[in-house]
């Protein structure tokens, strides 16, 4: 049984949203229908997507960093979406693992999305049904796109290769390597939902710069009687 | 969340409407074993029509928040895990034998309430199905919002317990209402219930108050991004003129307004329709019970919009600010 999923490394992500047009240009031109904009020229633009960037700021200035935080279904392995909804409309794939919602079953009552903790689903409010990331379902099994082209199209667009896509229960497969390799994690575990997609942290390279690299105390050109600096520290010569 | 009046309206006028129904199967059940006096068919018949009227209101009021109403009968099919599934299920069956109920008072007539030669009455066996499928309703009602655990303000046994002691205390208020038109003798019988259950009502509503003051959330933004850090600060939600998730799950009131409808629906369902009642309990009276049902309904749709609104989703972590 496999479970398909995202990997998205905050480490790489700069933020551009080239994954949230290109999710939005490839399910609002599927069979399923346009996906929404309401006023999309006007003073307030709304509408549908599957896939948001956010941006946030850690820390307190001057020491701040920024990230960039994409935001899309992460295909519960525990989906607590799916049990609620009364029509059964929404469903996870047992093949693969697709949290898919059957856009002709929906009656947008909203039920599901009060029952995802992430507010990953978005309703549509011209086709008045629930809609969710599909992890592309109608491109990555088409046999008529070239084979390294069968992934969902955010993943495709992604211009620094911060998203990666693939099994999370093949235990060699490229993500789940790198779930383990690079510590990836899961968003609020405590509820228990499992969720599929991981995040990788963002890590910083940190190099610590010795004072003895910097004044040479070897140097041949030191008179022996000279002192050497003071320092408490042990100096690269100590070993 | 943001309450939505369709759900309003259908939870406190299905809610009134089971409570009126449990209200005239009491009085039928207490005259068979001759505690009070015996009821005309009509007196049942009537009133469980109006019961069916509430009901029929709240079904109407529950299809203005579907987005594709004209596929509600789908609602039916996964009643083994939706508990809102269980309700659509619930409801209707409920308004059947609550309509069964009236039609076998008005065909038996005036000795309905009696048992013949031990024979127990249809209207009996409907009122008892009726009762268990109105308990059931309320359960299932109480439990679309009680089994979604991240909705920590919701996910308390106090959510059941408080629907079904807010629908039957309004239920009671209102059989008070009817009885003081239709048989005036029992109508300070119902008072004096409608007097015990607003208090009832109010103790698990207040302690449902209390337990959400005291409530420690599970997930913070640290929980929720994933990051190790105290000071964290939201720049952008990814959409500048606001989503499904800004929308949906904000009440988007001041929170000036939202303590008032706290405090008023407090006062408007429970203190002023009590002490109305208190004052009139033995009056008789049709226009000071009617005037206590009224407030104590209009309490009751501040209650249940503070009932929504209180509750903090866990998504609202991922939009603390839009710019």
């Amino acid at each position: 049984m496999s479970q398909l999923a995202l990997v998205i490394d905050l480490n790489i992500c700069v933020g551009c949203s080239a994954c949230v047009t290109s999710c939005k240009q490839w399910n609002t031109s599927g069979l399923a229908g346009p996906m929404v904009d309401e006023n999309p020229y006007g003073a307030d633009p709304t509408g549908t997507f599957f896939n948001r960037v956010q941006t946030y700021e850690i820390g307190e200035y001057p020491k701040t960093e920024t990230l960039h935080f994409p935001k899309s279904c992460l295909h519960c392995e525990e989906p607590p979406c799916v049990p609620v909804c009364p029509t059964g409309a929404s469903y996870k794939r047992e093949s693969d693992g697709i949290v898919l919602v059957d856009y002709d079953k929906c009656i947008g009552c909203k039920y599901c999305s009060w029952a995802c903790p992430y507010g990953m689903r978005e309703f549509d409010e011209h086709q008045k049904v629930m809609k969710k990331c599909t992890l592309c379902v109608d491109r990555i099994y088409d046999e008529k796109l070239p084979e390294a082209e069968r992934k969902p199209a955010c993943v495709m667009a992604c211009p620094t290769g911060a998203r990666l896509f693939g099994d999370v229960h093949d235990s060699e497969s490229d993500i789940s390597v790198t779930i383990r390799e690079a510590g990836g994690y899961q968003l609020m575990p405590e509820w228990g939902t499992h969720p599929a997609n991981h995040y990788l942290p963002r890590r910083k390279n940190h190099s610590h710069i010795h004072e003895d690299e910097l004044i040479r105390v070897d140097n041949p050109l030191n008179r022996e009687d000279i002192a050497k600096p003071d320092s408490t520290e042990p100096s690269l010569e100590d070993w | 969340m943001h309450p939505a009046f369709s759900v309003i309206f259908l939870t406190t006028l299905i809610g009134a409407g089971q409570g009126l129904f449990l209200a005239l199967f009491l009085v039928e059940s207490l005259s068979i074993v001759k505690v009070l006096p015996q009821q005309t068919g009509a007196f049942y018949g009537d009133g469980s029509l109006f019961a069916l009227a509430l009901l029929i209101g709240g079904l109407v009021a529950s299809f203005f928040h579907l987005g594709r109403p004209e596929r509600a009968w789908r609602s039916a099919t996964m009643w083994r895990t939706s508990w809102l599934s269980r309700e659509v299920i619930m409801l209707p069956a409920f308004m059947l034998v609550v309509f069964l109920y009236a039609l076998n008072h008005y065909a038996t007539g005036d000795v309905s309430s009696a048992s013949v030669d031990g024979e127990v009455q249809m209207t009996v066996l409907l009122g008892i199905t009726g009762v268990i499928l109105c308990i059931a309703l309320f359960v299932c009602t109480g439990m679309i919002y009680a089994c979604l655990k991240f909705l920590q303000e919701w996910h308390t046994p106090f959510t059941p317990i408080n629907y079904i002691l807010l629908g039957m205390m309004s239920g009671f208020t209102l059989a008070a209402v009817y009885a003081s038109v239709t048989s005036p003798a029992i109508s300070s019988f119902y008072a004096g219930w409608a007097i015990l259950l607003t208090v009832a009502a109010f103790v698990f509503r207040f302690a449902a108050l209390m337990r959400n003051k005291r409530l420690k959330f599970k997930s913070n933004v640290q929980t929720a991004l994933g990051v190790r850090h105290n000071k964290i600060t939201q720049k952008t939600t990814g959409a500048m003129g606001g989503s499904f998730n800004t929308r949906e799950f904000f009440h988007g009131k001041p929170p000036e307004f939202f303590q008032a409808v706290k405090i008023f629906f407090l006062v408007a369902a429970f203190a002023i329709p009590l002490l109305i009642l208190l004052v009139s309990s033995s009056s008789e009276s049709f226009l000071l019970f009617f005037i206590a049902f009224l407030i104590q309904y209009i309490g009751l749709v501040a209650e249940r919009w503070f009932f929504f609104a209180q509750s903090n989703h866990p998504q609202n972590l991922y939009y603390q600010s839009i710019s």
